[in-house]
């Protein structure tokens, strides 16, 4: 899971002036200064309006053409958008994209919670059992993708040689329709687990103790002060992981590809595997344009739905 | 008395429970190391947790077979250049936003942020067709290009260099330095920890990426790790000792990475979910 600070820049507030400003007079920033300005912010805004914000706009007119990345574009206007809305395997991968985030989100949360819980004891070797917790939040997908596809092998795979061992007919994995989005979540999960623990744990040693303290001096057992105290004040770090996750869920891409590749019969394809098989596949860069675009809006309303959701139940201490 | 009995039976519970837990999650590293260096691997039907005749035949084969040396090179090299431009490009923006008062910097400032929630998938066929015209498919440069500005990294290193005291720039200015050297003598020695949070996370993005380095670089040659190993799995489908040995060495520089700098990372990540 990539980090981000998506929810500390909503929290930010503009740059605060300095206080002295108002007296500084303008006139004496003259040129040389406006070359400073322009010496520290251009390495930055360069590649930023090249690489993120020119693409951008370009994305949505090639979502409005018909292109297959070689012959010239053509116009078509909102044909694409109309033939993907037609289109069964839209809905099939954003509902496939949708089982994924919704098998691996309280999967990846409950194991998360349970795990910055028990960590946040006193423990022998606490940073030790952290970092090996941590460990596979480091590593590359495609690596980790690998060899969870060798452990869930359905012949002789670790996972279900033990499951034999125990009597049970351990199912064909990422080979049967019905198994390959069990497998890919499972191996997510495995692999975000430290970085929910980490976010999660932050947010258990920022609580007061004296809140605890009060609640046992009311009377308060074990359950009900984590129902009370805990999880309250821990929902500003999982508001954090729910908007991360959702947002990192509706792009997940790299094990899909390097696990099964959206198969078997198109059961794992997912939205970003769609976007790159009608681009390098298919020939179909526009078509391809218009999925990121509709995409990008689904990403923003989830986002912006949750913010304004957040007043119901995100106390900020 | 009894008090005491529980919280001693809670105290063993908890650590049998994080050990076996840890183990479960250490377990997937030991096998791919286990399986890379069982020759044959994929076609015994029981698998083994030591191999009767250990070898590293596999990593051999990966190095003399395969051009894994030029990939492990490739990625290096394409890790630190973007690692080393982004510092750069974050410092110096970073430094505009906290110290440099200019109109409209907020509304700039805004724009860079909402570069962060862009996905990278909307820009995929643009960015495709851009470098295509620019001639720079198949190109290391094509592959750095779109990583030399950071978002993150500019939020990361602003947040640091608001902490740094004004009186320092003061006191440097009643000296006659100008901005360039309070920013290279004062900003910059100040921030060292942002820095190398930074630094660790810009090379950890680098070195895992997939998506933008598939696109662009479609010579064997150019390939990254990750390219190589997923391209290696399509070929030695029954040859996993090979693939697992490809596995470890995209892994181990990370590991090493990790070890020596846990702190930073797990701090850089903590402090993205607080606040």
């Amino acid at each position: 899971m990539s980090v981000s600070t998506l929810q500390t820049s909503l929290v930010d507030r503009a740059p605060v002036a300095p206080v002295s400003a108002p007296v500084r007079p303008r006139k004496k920033r003259g040129w040389r200064y406006g070359l400073t300005v322009a010496a520290f912010l251009l390495p930055s805004a360069v590649p930023l309006l090249l690489f993120v914000l020119v693409p951008m706009v370009a994305a949505a007119w090639i979502s409005l053409n018909d292109w297959n990345l070689i012959t010239p574009m053509q116009f078509v206007g909102i044909d694409n958008f109309v033939q993907l809305l037609n289109d069964p395997a839209t809905a099939s991968v954003f509902g496939n994209t949708l089982y994924y985030i919704l098998g691996y989100l309280p999967l990846v949360y409950v194991g998360g919670l349970l795990l910055a819980l028990g960590l946040n004891r006193t423990l022998k070797g606490r940073a030790f059992w952290r970092g090996i917790y941590f460990l596979p939040v480091v590593t590359s997908w495609i690596a980790v993708a690998i060899v969870w596809r060798w452990l869930l092998n359905p012949s002789n795979g670790v996972v279900n040689t033990v499951l034999g061992w125990v009597g049970i007919d351990g199912p064909g994995w990422w080979t049967e329709p019905a198994w390959s989005m069990p497998s890919i979540i499972l191996a997510s999960a495995w692999k975000d687990l430290g970085f929910v623990m980490v976010i999660l744990l932050a947010g258990l040693q920022a609580i007061n103790p004296e809140l605890y303290d009060a609640a046992k001096v009311d009377g308060a057992n074990a359950w009900q002060r984590f129902r009370s105290v805990t999880l309250p004040m821990l929902s500003p770090s999982t508001f954090f992981v729910v908007v991360i996750s959702l947002i990192n869920g509706f792009q997940v891409f790299d094990q899909v590809y390097a696990m099964t590749g959206g198969g078997p019969a198109g059961s794992s394809q997912v939205v970003v595997q769609q976007i790159y098989d009608l681009t390098f596949r298919y020939g179909a860069a526009g078509e391809a344009a218009a999925l990121s675009w509709m995409l990008f809006a689904v990403i923003l309303a989830v986002t912006v739905v949750q913010i304004i959701g957040q007043k119901r139940w995100v106390h900020y201490a | 008395m009894r008090e005491r009995t529980t919280s001693r039976t809670s105290w063993v519970v908890l650590h049998i429970a994080i050990i076996l837990g840890a183990l479960a999650m250490f377990f997937p590293f030991l096998w791919t190391f286990v399986t890379s260096i069982t020759p044959g691997a994929g076609f015994s039907i029981t698998p083994q947790l030591w191999p009767e005749n250990p070898s590293f035949e596999a990593y051999a084969t990966l190095f003399t077979e395969r051009p894994f040396g030029r990939v492990v090179l490739n990625s290096l090299m394409l890790a630190v250049i973007t690692t080393l431009v982004q510092l750069f490009t974050s410092a110096t923006a970073a430094y505009a936003f906290s110290r440099l008062p200019f109109r409209g910097r907020g509304i700039v400032f805004a724009v860079y942020l909402a570069t962060m929630m862009v996905p990278l998938q909307v820009l995929v066929v643009p960015l495709f067709a851009e470098l295509k015209a620019f001639g720079l498919l198949n190109t290391y440069l094509g592959a750095l290009l779109p990583t030399f500005a950071s978002a993150f990294g500019i939020f990361l290193l602003r947040q640091a260099i608001n902490q740094v005291p004004r009186e320092l720039d003061e006191a440097a200015t009643l000296d006659g330095a100008g901005h360039f050297r309070i920013f290279f003598s004062i900003v910059l020695p100040n921030i060292k920890p942002a820095l190398a949070t930074l630094t660790i996370f810009a090379f950890m993005g680098s070195w895992n990426s997939f998506l933008w380095p598939l696109i662009v670089l479609r010579d064997p040659e150019l390939q990254t790790l990750p390219i190589a190993l997923a391209g290696l799995q399509g070929q030695y489908t029954t040859a996993w000792d090979v693939v697992m040995a490809g596995s470890v060495v995209s892994i181990l520089p990370m590991l090493a990475l990790y070890i020596f700098a846990q702190k930073y990372i797990i701090q850089g990540v903590a402090s993205s979910g607080l606040k």
